[in-house]
Protein backbone atom coordinates (compact mmCIF):
# COMPACT_ATOMS: atom_id res chain seq x y z
CA UNK A 1 0.00 0.00 0.00
CA UNK A 2 1.08 3.55 -0.67
CA UNK A 3 1.02 6.10 2.09
CA UNK A 4 -0.36 9.52 1.31
CA UNK A 5 3.06 11.10 0.82
CA UNK A 6 4.22 8.35 -1.56
CA UNK A 7 1.04 8.62 -3.51
CA UNK A 8 1.39 12.39 -3.84
CA UNK A 9 5.00 12.00 -4.95
CA UNK A 10 4.03 9.46 -7.61
CA UNK A 11 1.27 11.71 -8.92
CA UNK A 12 3.77 14.54 -9.23
CA UNK A 13 6.20 12.23 -11.01
CA UNK A 14 3.51 11.14 -13.45
CA UNK A 15 2.80 14.78 -14.16
CA UNK A 16 6.48 15.42 -14.92
CA UNK A 17 6.51 12.39 -17.19
CA UNK A 18 3.49 13.71 -19.11
CA UNK A 19 5.22 17.07 -19.45
CA UNK A 20 8.30 15.31 -20.81
CA UNK A 21 6.09 13.46 -23.29
CA UNK A 22 4.57 16.70 -24.56
CA UNK A 23 7.97 18.41 -24.66
CA UNK A 24 9.53 15.53 -26.59
CA UNK A 25 6.77 15.57 -29.19
CA UNK A 26 6.93 19.35 -29.54
CA UNK A 27 5.02 21.40 -32.09
CA UNK A 28 4.00 20.36 -35.58
CA UNK A 29 5.48 16.85 -35.48
CA UNK A 30 3.62 13.58 -35.20
CA UNK A 31 4.03 11.77 -31.89
CA UNK A 32 2.32 8.98 -30.01
CA UNK A 33 0.76 11.15 -27.35
CA UNK A 34 -2.40 9.19 -26.59
CA UNK A 35 -1.03 5.74 -25.84
CA UNK A 36 1.94 7.19 -23.98
CA UNK A 37 -0.26 9.21 -21.63
CA UNK A 38 -2.61 6.28 -20.99
CA UNK A 39 0.37 4.29 -19.71
CA UNK A 40 2.06 7.14 -17.82
CA UNK A 41 0.76 6.34 -14.33
CA UNK A 42 1.58 2.64 -14.60
CA UNK A 43 5.09 3.37 -15.89
CA UNK A 44 5.56 5.87 -13.04
CA UNK A 45 4.63 3.32 -10.38
CA UNK A 46 6.89 0.73 -12.00
CA UNK A 47 10.00 2.92 -12.23
CA UNK A 48 9.52 5.01 -9.07
CA UNK A 49 7.98 2.51 -6.70
CA UNK A 50 7.90 -1.10 -7.77
CA UNK A 51 10.82 -2.18 -9.89
CA UNK A 52 14.26 -3.12 -8.58
CA UNK A 53 16.60 -1.17 -10.81
CA UNK A 54 19.56 1.19 -10.64
CA UNK A 55 20.17 3.89 -13.26
CA UNK A 56 23.85 3.89 -12.26
CA UNK A 57 24.08 0.16 -12.85
CA UNK A 58 21.70 -0.44 -15.76
CA UNK A 59 23.07 -3.92 -16.48
CA UNK A 60 22.55 -5.13 -12.90
CA UNK A 61 21.83 -8.82 -13.29
CA UNK A 62 18.93 -9.07 -10.91
CA UNK A 63 17.13 -5.92 -12.03
CA UNK A 64 13.46 -6.11 -12.85
CA UNK A 65 12.76 -5.57 -16.54
CA UNK A 66 10.13 -3.51 -18.33
CA UNK A 67 9.41 -4.14 -22.01
CA UNK A 68 6.99 -2.10 -24.09
CA UNK A 69 5.31 -4.48 -26.47
CA UNK A 70 3.36 -1.43 -27.66
CA UNK A 71 6.66 0.09 -28.75
CA UNK A 72 5.00 3.15 -30.25
CA UNK A 73 4.54 4.45 -26.70
CA UNK A 74 8.35 4.68 -26.45
CA UNK A 75 8.24 8.26 -25.21
CA UNK A 76 6.61 7.32 -21.92
CA UNK A 77 9.52 4.97 -21.24
CA UNK A 78 12.05 7.59 -22.41
CA UNK A 79 10.44 10.06 -20.00
CA UNK A 80 10.64 7.62 -17.09
CA UNK A 81 14.26 6.73 -17.90
CA UNK A 82 15.33 10.37 -18.10
CA UNK A 83 13.48 11.24 -14.89
CA UNK A 84 15.27 8.32 -13.20
CA UNK A 85 18.60 9.64 -14.46
CA UNK A 86 19.51 6.91 -16.95
CA UNK A 87 20.60 9.66 -19.35
CA UNK A 88 20.75 13.41 -19.44
CA UNK A 89 17.31 14.90 -19.80
CA UNK A 90 18.34 18.37 -20.93
CA UNK A 91 20.63 17.03 -23.66
CA UNK A 92 18.03 14.60 -24.99
CA UNK A 93 14.54 15.92 -24.58
CA UNK A 94 14.51 17.90 -27.83
CA UNK A 95 16.12 15.18 -29.96
CA UNK A 96 13.21 12.76 -30.37
CA UNK A 97 13.33 11.04 -33.78
CA UNK A 98 16.07 13.38 -35.01
CA UNK A 99 18.84 11.90 -37.19
CA UNK A 100 21.45 10.28 -34.97
CA UNK A 101 19.40 10.61 -31.78
CA UNK A 102 19.28 7.80 -29.25
CA UNK A 103 15.58 8.57 -28.85
CA UNK A 104 14.32 6.56 -31.80
CA UNK A 105 10.70 6.43 -32.90
CA UNK A 106 10.51 3.00 -31.30
CA UNK A 107 12.67 1.63 -28.46
CA UNK A 108 16.16 0.50 -29.47
CA UNK A 109 18.23 -1.22 -26.80
CA UNK A 110 21.41 -0.71 -28.82
CA UNK A 111 20.90 3.03 -28.94
CA UNK A 112 19.51 3.91 -25.53
CA UNK A 113 20.52 2.79 -22.05
CA UNK A 114 17.69 1.32 -20.00
CA UNK A 115 15.79 -0.15 -22.96
CA UNK A 116 15.51 -3.93 -22.55
CA UNK A 117 14.39 -5.05 -26.02
CA UNK A 118 13.63 -3.77 -29.50
CA UNK A 119 9.94 -3.46 -30.12
CA UNK A 120 7.74 -1.69 -32.61
CA UNK A 121 6.40 -4.48 -34.77
CA UNK A 122 3.34 -5.12 -32.63
CA UNK A 123 2.63 -8.44 -30.97
CA UNK A 124 6.20 -9.54 -30.25
CA UNK A 125 6.89 -8.07 -26.81
CA UNK A 126 5.21 -10.75 -24.73
CA UNK A 127 7.21 -13.49 -26.48
CA UNK A 128 10.41 -11.58 -25.76
CA UNK A 129 9.37 -10.97 -22.16
CA UNK A 130 8.36 -14.61 -21.66
CA UNK A 131 11.67 -15.85 -23.08
CA UNK A 132 13.51 -13.42 -20.83
CA UNK A 133 11.48 -14.58 -17.83
CA UNK A 134 12.26 -18.21 -18.67
CA UNK A 135 15.96 -17.43 -19.02
CA UNK A 136 16.09 -15.60 -15.69
CA UNK A 137 14.33 -18.50 -14.04
CA UNK A 138 16.87 -20.95 -15.48
CA UNK A 139 19.59 -18.94 -13.76
CA UNK A 140 17.51 -18.70 -10.59
CA UNK A 141 17.55 -14.92 -10.77
CA UNK A 142 14.66 -13.53 -8.81
CA UNK A 143 13.67 -10.73 -11.20
CA UNK A 144 10.26 -9.81 -12.49
CA UNK A 145 9.56 -9.09 -16.14
CA UNK A 146 6.84 -6.54 -16.88
CA UNK A 147 5.49 -6.15 -20.37
CA UNK A 148 2.94 -3.57 -21.51
CA UNK A 149 0.54 -4.46 -24.30
CA UNK A 150 -2.03 -2.25 -26.01
CA UNK A 151 -5.62 -3.36 -26.34
CA UNK A 152 -5.62 -2.70 -30.09
CA UNK A 153 -2.44 -4.76 -30.24
CA UNK A 154 -4.36 -7.80 -28.96
CA UNK A 155 -5.45 -8.55 -32.52
CA UNK A 156 -1.91 -9.78 -33.16
CA UNK A 157 -1.98 -13.58 -33.13
CA UNK A 158 1.54 -13.98 -31.80
CA UNK A 159 0.41 -12.50 -28.47
CA UNK A 160 -1.93 -15.42 -27.99
CA UNK A 161 0.85 -17.86 -28.82
CA UNK A 162 2.94 -16.10 -26.20
CA UNK A 163 0.14 -16.16 -23.63
CA UNK A 164 -0.18 -19.92 -24.11
CA UNK A 165 3.57 -20.36 -23.79
CA UNK A 166 3.79 -18.22 -20.62
CA UNK A 167 1.07 -20.34 -19.09
CA UNK A 168 2.54 -23.61 -20.38
CA UNK A 169 5.87 -22.83 -18.72
CA UNK A 170 4.21 -21.48 -15.56
CA UNK A 171 6.12 -18.19 -15.74
CA UNK A 172 5.06 -16.59 -12.48
CA UNK A 173 7.85 -14.01 -12.85
CA UNK A 174 6.04 -12.52 -15.84
CA UNK A 175 3.41 -9.76 -15.61
CA UNK A 176 1.47 -8.78 -18.70
CA UNK A 177 -0.05 -5.33 -18.32
CA UNK A 178 -2.79 -4.59 -20.82
CA UNK A 179 -3.28 -0.87 -21.36
CA UNK A 180 -7.00 -1.01 -22.12
CA UNK A 181 -7.54 2.55 -23.33
CA UNK A 182 -10.28 1.48 -25.71
CA UNK A 183 -8.90 3.28 -28.73
CA UNK A 184 -6.69 2.29 -31.63
CA UNK A 185 -5.33 4.34 -34.51
CA UNK A 186 -8.58 4.49 -36.44
CA UNK A 187 -11.22 4.55 -33.74
CA UNK A 188 -12.72 2.69 -30.79
CA UNK A 189 -11.40 -0.86 -30.42
CA UNK A 190 -14.97 -1.97 -29.72
CA UNK A 191 -16.01 -0.69 -33.14
CA UNK A 192 -12.93 -1.44 -35.19
CA UNK A 193 -12.16 -5.01 -34.14
CA UNK A 194 -14.02 -6.74 -31.34
CA UNK A 195 -12.01 -9.04 -29.12
CA UNK A 196 -14.79 -10.06 -26.75
CA UNK A 197 -14.43 -10.62 -23.02
CA UNK A 198 -10.79 -10.00 -22.28
CA UNK A 199 -10.90 -11.08 -18.63
CA UNK A 200 -12.39 -14.45 -19.56
CA UNK A 201 -9.98 -14.90 -22.42
CA UNK A 202 -6.93 -14.24 -20.25
CA UNK A 203 -8.21 -16.54 -17.51
CA UNK A 204 -8.83 -19.30 -20.01
CA UNK A 205 -5.28 -18.82 -21.30
CA UNK A 206 -4.06 -19.64 -17.81
CA UNK A 207 -3.39 -16.22 -16.32
CA UNK A 208 -4.22 -14.84 -12.91
CA UNK A 209 -6.20 -11.77 -13.94
CA UNK A 210 -6.44 -8.49 -12.04
CA UNK A 211 -8.53 -5.61 -13.34
CA UNK A 212 -7.71 -2.10 -12.17
CA UNK A 213 -8.15 1.58 -12.88
CA UNK A 214 -4.84 2.29 -14.60
CA UNK A 215 -4.78 5.88 -13.37
CA UNK A 216 -5.28 5.11 -9.68
CA UNK A 217 -1.87 4.92 -8.01
CA UNK A 218 -3.19 2.79 -5.12
CA UNK A 219 -4.78 0.28 -7.45
CA UNK A 220 -1.71 0.08 -9.68
CA UNK A 221 0.66 -0.44 -6.75
CA UNK A 222 -1.77 -2.86 -5.10
CA UNK A 223 -2.09 -5.03 -8.21
CA UNK A 224 1.68 -5.11 -8.73
CA UNK A 225 2.11 -6.27 -5.13
CA UNK A 226 -0.63 -8.86 -5.40
CA UNK A 227 1.04 -10.24 -8.52
CA UNK A 228 4.05 -11.17 -6.39
CA UNK A 229 1.93 -13.57 -4.38
CA UNK A 230 0.77 -15.58 -7.40
CA UNK A 231 2.72 -18.81 -7.85
CA UNK A 232 2.90 -21.20 -10.76
CA UNK A 233 1.22 -19.05 -13.37
CA UNK A 234 1.68 -15.71 -15.10
CA UNK A 235 -0.26 -12.62 -14.07
CA UNK A 236 -2.24 -10.33 -16.32
CA UNK A 237 -3.13 -6.87 -15.08
CA UNK A 238 -5.87 -5.37 -17.21
CA UNK A 239 -5.64 -1.63 -16.67
CA UNK A 240 -8.60 0.45 -17.75
CA UNK A 241 -7.14 3.70 -18.95
CA UNK A 242 -7.96 6.84 -20.92
CA UNK A 243 -6.00 7.51 -24.06
CA UNK A 244 -4.37 10.94 -23.80
CA UNK A 245 -5.00 10.99 -20.03
CA UNK A 246 -4.02 14.25 -18.35
CA UNK A 247 -4.31 16.40 -21.44
CA UNK A 248 -8.00 17.36 -21.63
CA UNK A 249 -8.27 18.07 -25.35
CA UNK A 250 -6.57 14.73 -26.17
CA UNK A 251 -8.42 12.52 -23.71
CA UNK A 252 -10.37 9.80 -25.50
CA UNK A 253 -9.56 11.21 -28.93
CA UNK A 254 -8.26 8.58 -31.37
CA UNK A 255 -6.69 11.26 -33.57
CA UNK A 256 -4.02 11.78 -30.89
CA UNK A 257 -2.84 8.17 -31.28
CA UNK A 258 -0.04 9.63 -33.40
CA UNK A 259 -1.22 13.20 -33.71
CA UNK A 260 0.41 16.57 -34.14
CA UNK A 261 0.21 19.39 -31.60
CA UNK A 262 -0.31 22.97 -32.72
CA UNK A 263 1.58 25.72 -30.88
CA UNK A 264 -1.61 26.50 -28.94
CA UNK A 265 -2.24 22.86 -28.03
CA UNK A 266 1.38 22.42 -26.98
CA UNK A 267 1.21 25.44 -24.65
CA UNK A 268 -2.21 24.39 -23.36
CA UNK A 269 -1.01 20.86 -22.57
CA UNK A 270 2.04 22.11 -20.64
CA UNK A 271 -0.08 24.71 -18.80
CA UNK A 272 -2.66 22.14 -17.69
CA UNK A 273 0.07 19.76 -16.52
CA UNK A 274 1.83 22.59 -14.68
CA UNK A 275 -1.35 23.36 -12.80
CA UNK A 276 -2.27 19.73 -12.10
CA UNK B 1 33.83 -42.12 -48.72
CA UNK B 2 31.75 -42.08 -45.61
CA UNK B 3 28.27 -40.63 -45.47
CA UNK B 4 26.79 -38.43 -42.80
CA UNK B 5 23.52 -36.69 -42.25
CA UNK B 6 23.69 -32.96 -41.49
CA UNK B 7 20.74 -33.14 -39.09
CA UNK B 8 22.30 -35.90 -37.03
CA UNK B 9 25.71 -34.23 -36.97
CA UNK B 10 23.95 -31.05 -35.86
CA UNK B 11 22.11 -32.87 -33.08
CA UNK B 12 25.34 -34.49 -31.85
CA UNK B 13 27.19 -31.19 -31.97
CA UNK B 14 24.42 -29.44 -30.01
CA UNK B 15 24.84 -32.02 -27.25
CA UNK B 16 28.64 -31.64 -27.27
CA UNK B 17 28.43 -27.87 -27.10
CA UNK B 18 25.67 -28.10 -24.51
CA UNK B 19 28.03 -30.09 -22.30
CA UNK B 20 30.69 -27.42 -22.58
CA UNK B 21 28.46 -24.39 -22.32
CA UNK B 22 25.54 -24.28 -19.86
CA UNK B 23 24.12 -21.19 -21.56
CA UNK B 24 23.16 -23.11 -24.70
CA UNK B 25 19.39 -23.65 -24.80
CA UNK B 26 17.30 -25.23 -27.54
CA UNK B 27 13.81 -24.42 -28.79
CA UNK B 28 11.67 -26.61 -30.99
CA UNK B 29 8.34 -26.29 -32.81
CA UNK B 30 7.25 -29.93 -32.70
CA UNK B 31 9.68 -31.23 -35.29
CA UNK B 32 12.36 -32.39 -32.87
CA UNK B 33 12.53 -35.93 -34.19
CA UNK B 34 13.22 -34.58 -37.67
CA UNK B 35 15.47 -31.61 -36.84
CA UNK B 36 17.26 -33.88 -34.34
CA UNK B 37 16.95 -31.34 -31.56
CA UNK B 38 15.50 -34.37 -29.73
CA UNK B 39 19.10 -35.40 -28.99
CA UNK B 40 19.54 -32.27 -26.88
CA UNK B 41 16.15 -32.76 -25.24
CA UNK B 42 17.16 -36.22 -24.09
CA UNK B 43 20.39 -34.98 -22.56
CA UNK B 44 19.33 -31.58 -21.21
CA UNK B 45 15.55 -31.52 -20.73
CA UNK B 46 15.73 -28.48 -18.44
CA UNK B 47 17.37 -26.44 -21.20
CA UNK B 48 15.00 -27.59 -23.92
CA UNK B 49 11.83 -25.65 -24.75
CA UNK B 50 9.11 -27.38 -26.71
CA UNK B 51 7.21 -24.34 -27.99
CA UNK B 52 4.42 -26.15 -29.78
CA UNK B 53 3.67 -25.50 -33.42
CA UNK B 54 4.17 -21.76 -33.05
CA UNK B 55 7.28 -20.62 -34.92
CA UNK B 56 6.67 -16.91 -34.49
CA UNK B 57 6.48 -17.08 -30.72
CA UNK B 58 9.39 -19.52 -30.65
CA UNK B 59 11.59 -17.04 -32.50
CA UNK B 60 10.83 -13.99 -30.36
CA UNK B 61 10.91 -16.13 -27.19
CA UNK B 62 14.42 -17.18 -28.22
CA UNK B 63 15.23 -13.47 -28.44
CA UNK B 64 14.06 -13.14 -24.83
CA UNK B 65 16.28 -16.02 -23.76
CA UNK B 66 19.19 -14.24 -25.46
CA UNK B 67 18.32 -11.11 -23.46
CA UNK B 68 18.82 -13.26 -20.37
CA UNK B 69 22.32 -14.18 -21.57
CA UNK B 70 21.45 -17.54 -23.11
CA UNK B 71 22.56 -18.83 -26.51
CA UNK B 72 19.31 -20.15 -27.97
CA UNK B 73 19.05 -22.43 -31.01
CA UNK B 74 15.62 -22.44 -32.68
CA UNK B 75 14.63 -25.46 -34.72
CA UNK B 76 12.13 -26.09 -37.47
CA UNK B 77 12.14 -26.57 -41.23
CA UNK B 78 13.99 -23.83 -43.12
CA UNK B 79 10.86 -22.70 -44.91
CA UNK B 80 9.05 -22.00 -41.61
CA UNK B 81 12.11 -20.73 -39.75
CA UNK B 82 12.71 -18.02 -42.31
CA UNK B 83 9.26 -17.44 -43.77
CA UNK B 84 6.74 -17.92 -41.01
CA UNK B 85 8.99 -16.16 -38.50
CA UNK B 86 10.60 -13.62 -40.82
CA UNK B 87 9.33 -10.57 -38.99
CA UNK B 88 10.30 -12.01 -35.61
CA UNK B 89 13.87 -12.58 -36.85
CA UNK B 90 14.01 -9.09 -38.29
CA UNK B 91 12.33 -7.15 -35.50
CA UNK B 92 12.81 -9.05 -32.25
CA UNK B 93 16.29 -10.40 -33.00
CA UNK B 94 18.28 -8.77 -35.80
CA UNK B 95 17.67 -5.09 -35.08
CA UNK B 96 18.94 -5.71 -31.55
CA UNK B 97 21.72 -8.09 -32.67
CA UNK B 98 20.45 -10.70 -30.24
CA UNK B 99 22.51 -13.85 -29.94
CA UNK B 100 20.01 -16.30 -31.43
CA UNK B 101 20.94 -19.19 -33.74
CA UNK B 102 18.17 -20.00 -36.21
CA UNK B 103 18.53 -23.45 -37.68
CA UNK B 104 16.68 -24.15 -40.92
CA UNK B 105 16.33 -27.90 -41.33
CA UNK B 106 15.21 -29.77 -44.47
CA UNK B 107 16.25 -26.77 -46.55
CA UNK B 108 16.18 -26.27 -50.29
CA UNK B 109 14.56 -29.16 -52.16
CA UNK B 110 15.74 -31.71 -49.60
CA UNK B 111 12.25 -32.35 -48.24
CA UNK B 112 11.51 -33.85 -51.63
CA UNK B 113 8.22 -35.57 -50.82
CA UNK B 114 6.40 -32.70 -49.15
CA UNK B 115 6.36 -30.36 -52.12
CA UNK B 116 6.44 -26.60 -52.58
CA UNK B 117 5.10 -25.64 -49.14
CA UNK B 118 7.99 -27.40 -47.44
CA UNK B 119 10.85 -26.56 -49.81
CA UNK B 120 12.84 -23.40 -49.16
CA UNK B 121 13.89 -21.74 -52.37
CA UNK B 122 13.87 -18.28 -50.83
CA UNK B 123 15.54 -18.67 -47.42
CA UNK B 124 19.00 -17.60 -48.58
CA UNK B 125 17.64 -14.43 -50.16
CA UNK B 126 15.53 -13.40 -47.21
CA UNK B 127 18.10 -14.22 -44.54
CA UNK B 128 20.86 -12.48 -46.50
CA UNK B 129 18.70 -9.38 -46.78
CA UNK B 130 18.51 -8.91 -43.01
CA UNK B 131 21.33 -6.78 -41.61
CA UNK B 132 23.43 -8.22 -38.74
CA UNK B 133 22.80 -11.87 -39.68
CA UNK B 134 25.52 -14.42 -40.40
CA UNK B 135 24.31 -17.03 -42.90
CA UNK B 136 25.92 -20.48 -42.74
CA UNK B 137 25.61 -22.85 -45.71
CA UNK B 138 27.53 -26.03 -44.83
CA UNK B 139 28.09 -28.63 -47.54
CA UNK B 140 28.23 -31.84 -45.51
CA UNK B 141 28.09 -33.37 -42.04
CA UNK B 142 31.72 -32.60 -41.26
CA UNK B 143 31.21 -28.93 -41.99
CA UNK B 144 28.00 -28.75 -39.99
CA UNK B 145 29.98 -29.50 -36.86
CA UNK B 146 32.40 -26.70 -37.64
CA UNK B 147 29.60 -24.31 -38.60
CA UNK B 148 27.61 -24.88 -35.41
CA UNK B 149 30.72 -24.36 -33.32
CA UNK B 150 31.53 -21.19 -35.26
CA UNK B 151 27.96 -19.92 -34.84
CA UNK B 152 28.29 -20.18 -31.06
CA UNK B 153 31.46 -18.11 -31.28
CA UNK B 154 29.64 -15.37 -33.22
CA UNK B 155 28.08 -12.91 -30.78
CA UNK B 156 24.98 -12.18 -32.82
CA UNK B 157 22.17 -13.71 -34.85
CA UNK B 158 22.99 -16.58 -37.20
CA UNK B 159 21.09 -18.66 -39.71
CA UNK B 160 22.31 -22.22 -40.35
CA UNK B 161 20.93 -24.01 -43.39
CA UNK B 162 20.78 -27.81 -43.19
CA UNK B 163 19.94 -30.54 -45.68
CA UNK B 164 17.55 -33.35 -44.80
CA UNK B 165 19.35 -36.18 -46.58
CA UNK B 166 22.57 -38.16 -46.14
CA UNK B 167 25.61 -36.63 -47.81
CA UNK B 168 29.10 -37.86 -48.59
CA UNK B 169 31.85 -36.24 -46.53
CA UNK B 170 33.71 -33.73 -48.69
CA UNK B 171 34.78 -30.96 -46.35
CA UNK B 172 38.41 -31.59 -45.38
CA UNK B 173 38.48 -32.52 -41.65
CA UNK B 174 41.70 -30.63 -41.17
CA UNK B 175 40.61 -27.54 -43.14
CA UNK B 176 40.64 -24.33 -41.19
CA UNK B 177 37.08 -23.14 -40.89
CA UNK B 178 36.72 -19.38 -40.92
CA UNK B 179 33.48 -17.47 -41.20
CA UNK B 180 33.38 -15.56 -44.48
CA UNK B 181 36.30 -17.40 -46.13
CA UNK B 182 35.79 -19.44 -49.30
CA UNK B 183 37.22 -22.98 -49.24
CA UNK B 184 38.85 -24.43 -52.34
CA UNK B 185 37.68 -28.05 -52.45
CA UNK B 186 39.49 -28.84 -55.70
CA UNK B 187 41.98 -26.81 -57.65
CA UNK B 188 41.80 -26.14 -61.37
CA UNK B 189 42.83 -23.66 -64.03
CA UNK B 190 40.06 -23.28 -66.62
CA UNK B 191 36.77 -22.69 -64.84
CA UNK B 192 35.95 -21.84 -61.21
CA UNK B 193 32.69 -23.24 -59.84
CA UNK B 194 31.37 -21.45 -56.77
CA UNK B 195 28.85 -23.27 -54.59
CA UNK B 196 27.12 -23.04 -51.25
CA UNK B 197 25.43 -25.79 -49.26
CA UNK B 198 24.98 -29.16 -50.90
CA UNK B 199 25.84 -27.93 -54.40
CA UNK B 200 29.52 -28.68 -53.74
CA UNK B 201 28.68 -32.36 -54.32
CA UNK B 202 27.34 -31.81 -57.84
CA UNK B 203 30.17 -29.41 -58.60
CA UNK B 204 32.87 -31.93 -57.60
CA UNK B 205 31.21 -34.58 -59.73
CA UNK B 206 30.98 -32.18 -62.65
CA UNK B 207 34.66 -31.29 -62.18
CA UNK B 208 35.58 -34.99 -62.48
CA UNK B 209 33.52 -35.36 -65.64
CA UNK B 210 35.06 -32.19 -67.05
CA UNK B 211 38.54 -33.50 -66.41
CA UNK B 212 37.78 -36.45 -68.67
CA UNK B 213 37.04 -33.88 -71.35
CA UNK B 214 40.29 -32.06 -70.71
CA UNK B 215 38.80 -29.15 -68.71
CA UNK B 216 40.41 -28.21 -65.41
CA UNK B 217 37.82 -27.07 -62.87
CA UNK B 218 38.34 -25.37 -59.55
CA UNK B 219 35.55 -25.88 -56.99
CA UNK B 220 35.14 -23.14 -54.42
CA UNK B 221 32.72 -23.71 -51.59
CA UNK B 222 31.23 -20.74 -49.74
CA UNK B 223 30.69 -21.71 -46.07
CA UNK B 224 28.88 -18.48 -45.22
CA UNK B 225 26.93 -16.60 -47.85
CA UNK B 226 27.14 -13.72 -45.41
CA UNK B 227 29.64 -12.38 -44.58
CA UNK B 228 31.80 -13.20 -47.58
CA UNK B 229 35.37 -12.09 -48.20
CA UNK B 230 35.04 -10.33 -51.54
CA UNK B 231 38.78 -10.18 -52.21
CA UNK B 232 39.04 -13.94 -51.73
CA UNK B 233 36.25 -14.50 -54.26
CA UNK B 234 38.03 -12.23 -56.75
CA UNK B 235 41.27 -14.14 -56.19
CA UNK B 236 39.54 -17.47 -56.84
CA UNK B 237 38.07 -16.15 -60.10
CA UNK B 238 41.25 -14.47 -61.32
CA UNK B 239 42.73 -15.92 -64.49
CA UNK B 240 39.80 -18.25 -65.18
CA UNK B 241 38.09 -18.53 -68.55
CA UNK B 242 34.81 -18.24 -66.74
CA UNK B 243 32.90 -19.06 -63.57
CA UNK B 244 29.76 -21.00 -62.70
CA UNK B 245 27.82 -20.12 -59.56
CA UNK B 246 25.67 -22.94 -58.20
CA UNK B 247 22.99 -22.84 -55.55
CA UNK B 248 19.99 -24.85 -54.48
CA UNK B 249 17.99 -21.67 -54.02
CA UNK B 250 16.42 -18.92 -56.01
CA UNK B 251 18.56 -17.06 -58.53
CA UNK B 252 17.03 -13.86 -57.16
CA UNK B 253 18.85 -12.69 -54.09
CA UNK B 254 21.25 -15.59 -53.79
CA UNK B 255 24.95 -16.28 -54.28
CA UNK B 256 24.69 -15.69 -58.04
CA UNK B 257 23.69 -12.09 -57.60
CA UNK B 258 26.23 -11.61 -54.83
CA UNK B 259 29.14 -12.94 -56.88
CA UNK B 260 28.12 -11.04 -59.99
CA UNK B 261 28.18 -7.93 -57.78
CA UNK B 262 31.59 -8.82 -56.35
CA UNK B 263 33.03 -9.42 -59.81
CA UNK B 264 31.39 -6.39 -61.40
CA UNK B 265 33.58 -4.75 -64.00
CA UNK B 266 35.84 -7.79 -64.36
CA UNK B 267 34.19 -8.92 -67.61
CA UNK B 268 34.70 -12.57 -66.61
CA UNK B 269 32.08 -14.77 -68.31
CA UNK B 270 29.61 -16.21 -65.81
CA UNK B 271 26.99 -18.95 -65.88
CA UNK B 272 24.37 -19.79 -63.27
CA UNK B 273 22.96 -22.99 -61.82
CA UNK B 274 20.09 -22.10 -59.52
CA UNK B 275 16.38 -22.38 -58.95
CA UNK B 276 15.09 -20.09 -61.68
CA UNK B 277 12.42 -18.23 -59.73
CA UNK B 278 10.00 -21.14 -59.38
CA UNK B 279 8.69 -23.21 -56.48
CA UNK B 280 9.49 -26.88 -56.12
CA UNK B 281 7.11 -29.85 -56.13
CA UNK B 282 6.86 -33.36 -54.72
CA UNK B 283 9.12 -36.05 -56.10
CA UNK B 284 10.38 -39.46 -55.11
CA UNK B 285 13.93 -38.32 -54.31
CA UNK B 286 16.04 -35.25 -53.77
CA UNK B 287 18.21 -36.25 -56.73
CA UNK B 288 15.16 -36.33 -58.98
CA UNK B 289 14.31 -32.75 -58.01
CA UNK B 290 17.88 -31.54 -58.50
CA UNK B 291 17.76 -32.96 -62.00
CA UNK B 292 14.30 -31.56 -62.73
CA UNK B 293 15.35 -28.03 -61.78
CA UNK B 294 18.75 -28.18 -63.49
CA UNK B 295 20.77 -28.35 -60.28
CA UNK B 296 22.57 -31.68 -60.87
CA UNK B 297 26.14 -32.44 -61.91
CA UNK B 298 25.12 -32.79 -65.55
CA UNK B 299 23.66 -29.30 -65.57
CA UNK B 300 26.80 -27.88 -63.96
CA UNK B 301 28.95 -29.67 -66.53
CA UNK B 302 26.94 -28.15 -69.37
CA UNK B 303 27.64 -24.67 -68.04
CA UNK B 304 31.33 -25.46 -67.62
CA UNK B 305 31.54 -26.65 -71.21
CA UNK B 306 29.69 -23.61 -72.47
CA UNK B 307 32.33 -21.40 -70.89
CA UNK B 308 35.21 -23.32 -72.47
CA UNK B 309 33.88 -23.57 -76.01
Amino acid sequence: MLDQREKQALMERACEIRKDIVTMIGVGKAGHLGGSCSLADIVTVLYFHKMRHDPKNPDMRDRDRFILSKGHAAIVQYAALMECGYFDKEASIHTLKKLGSHLQGHPDMRKLVGIEANTGSLGQGVSLAAGLAAGLRLDQIDSKVYVAVGDGELAEGQLWEAFMAASNFGLDNLRVIIDRNGLQATGRTADRFKIGNLEDKMRSFGFEVLVIDGHDMDQIAGALDRADEVKGKPVCIIADTVKGKGIPFAEGVAAFHNGTLTQEQYQEALRVLEEA
Amino acid sequence: MSMHNQRKEYGKMLVELGEQNPDIVVLEADLGKSTMSCMFEEKFPERYFEMGIAEQNMTSFAGGLALAGKIPFTNTFAVFATGRAYDQIRQSIATAKLNVKIVGSSSGMSDFGDGATHQSVDDIAIMSAIPNLTVFTPCDGVEVRKAVEAAVAVDGPCYIRLCRNDLEDIFPEDAKYRVGEPVVLRDGTDVAVFTHGIMAHGALEAAKLAKEKGISVKVVHIPTVKPLNEEAVKACAAGMKGIVVCEESNIRGGLNMLISYILRGSAIPMESVAVMDVFGQSASSHAELLQEYGLDAGSILEKIEKLTK
